[in-house]
């Protein structure tokens, strides 16, 4: 497997989500990707990118193009902030969990919307989550 | 330092006519030079009114500081012709160079006096660059600041055009939702749909989805927290245009709207919006 394509971009405000959103659909529409894809995997950028934001207090994301050996694409997401980290990472993962005023179903509907979710988080060591979406 | 600041608003007070030549036909000869955005004349007289207010203001003998009071003149000008500029697409290059194009000339006139030696030279030219550097950054500031206006107001336009709440018939309001929703436009979209059910007294409120993107989270609360407001209001809302792939992505995420009216199209739900209102939509007789 190899890294076709990468860009990083930080996040800082919610103009920056609304751009990763638009990064991600151009991206994965030039890949060839559906359009149910597309928005499956938009969404869940959406939901990642403001948790960094709003609980890991801004962070950055990597952006990479997956190219397989035997030609399939993917697309992956890595968000990394530096905020107080999840101490609990199974109920963060509940639906209706939030420590915030949303509806706790971002993190676990971030799960369900990609084909591979891994979260690397510890409190006071921030937090890392890697999506990733094939075709 | 007071020596080397008199010698050189001397010779610019001397040498401005031969200056303002040499620094136009450079401007002119450059290849940043953009005279399908400015033409000729006008670049001849932004030249002209530049190089006065500069020469005055160097006759201060303060070269080394431009936030004083004698730059007032210069500071002000190059604002302005930098803000027009950034608003008719000029490059941030472009800006600069208008000032920095200024050294060349100067300099050729510094070389050209007799009497100095080398050191006061340097220092005169260093006085010199210093100063016209710190105005080329001035100008990239305010390019930048101009720029970010522009860009700022187009936002603003761009909430307010994709607001609008319609009356479609008595008592029925249609919200049509376009493009990406971030939080902020959202929140001002719900808003003015709550206040037009206020005005309106309208009983049904249309949500239309067809034209957005995508529904994450805060989208959903968003339009949550309305539907339930607007039913404090006494309005029932229906929402329509819910496209598949925003349909499937929802049913993952763990979103739903609840008891909330759900139709595929916009005739929909307006079709269902006239059935509880008790109206009915009649072809009328061919006459004979
Ligand atoms: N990057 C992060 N850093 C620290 N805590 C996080 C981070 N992301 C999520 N959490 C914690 O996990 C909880 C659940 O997150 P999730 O995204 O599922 O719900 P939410 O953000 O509270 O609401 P929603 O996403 O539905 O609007 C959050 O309330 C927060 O406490
Ligand atoms: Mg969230």
């Amino acid at each position: 497997m190899s890294v076709s394509k990468s860009d990083a971009a930080t996040i800082q405000n919610t103009e920056d989500i609304v751009r990763l959103r638009q990064r991600v659909r151009d991206l994965m529409k030039n890949e060839g990707f559906s359009l149910v894809d597309q928005t499956k995997m938009v969404t869940a950028a959406s939901e990642l990118a403001r948790n960094a934001l709003v609980y890991g207090g801004g962070g950055a994301v990597l952006v990479e193009v997956l190219k397989e050996d035997n030609g399939r694409t993917g697309l992956r997401l890595i968000f990394e902030d530096h905020g107080p980290g999840i101490a609990d990472i199974d109920q963060a993962l509940t639906d209706g969990f939030t420590t915030g005023n949303g509806l706790g179903l971002g993190l676990g509907g971030s799960k369900r919307l990609t084909n591979e979710f891994l979260i690397d988080s510890s409190p006071g060591a921030g937090t890392r989550i890697t999506v990733t979406r094939w075709m | 330092m007071i020596k080397i600041n008199k010698k050189i608003s001397e010779i610019l007070t001397q040498h401005k006519n031969e200056i303002f030549e040499d620094w136009l036909s450079g401007q002119l000869a450059s290849v940043s030079l953009r005279l399908d955005l400015v033409s000729e004349t006008e670049l001849r007289r932004q030249s002209q009114e530049f190089l006065n207010l500069f020469v005055t203001a160097s006759l201060s003998s303060n070269l080394q500081d431009i936030n004083t009071p004698e730059w007032d003149g210069v500071r002000e000008y190059l604002t302005s012709i930098t803000y027009s500029r950034a608003r008719q697409g000029f490059s941030p290059t472009e800006i600069a160079t208008f000032v920095l194009s200024l050294k060349h000339p100067l300099f050729s006139h510094l070389r050209e006096l007799s009497g100095v030696n080398s050191n006061d030279l340097i220092d005169m030219i260093w006085t010199a660059t210093f100063l016209i550097d710190k105005l080329a950054l001035l100008s990239i500031e305010n390019y930048q600041r101009g720029r970010e206006e522009i860009i700022k107001r187009q936002q603003q336009e761009l909430l307010e055009l994709s607001t609008p709440v319609v009356k479609a018939w008595d008592g029925v309001l249609i919200l049509p939702l376009i493009g990406t929703l971030d939080s902020a436009r959202t929140q001002i979209v719900m808003e003015s749909l709550l206040q037009s059910i206020l005005d309106t007294g309208s009983a049904i409120a249309i949500i239309d989805i067809t034209g957005v993107i995508s529904v994450d989270t805060l989208v959903a609360q968003h339009l949550l927290k309305t539907m339930a407001a607007a039913k404090l209001m006494g309005a029932q809302c229906i929402i329509s245009g819910i496209r598949p792939q925003i349909a499937q992505t929802m049913v993952h995420l763990g979103v739903g709207f609840g008891e909330v009216a759900t139709k595929a199209s916009l005739a929909d739900a307006l079709a269902e919006s006239f059935k509880r209102l008790g109206l009915a939509v009649i072809k009328p007789q061919a006459r004979g």
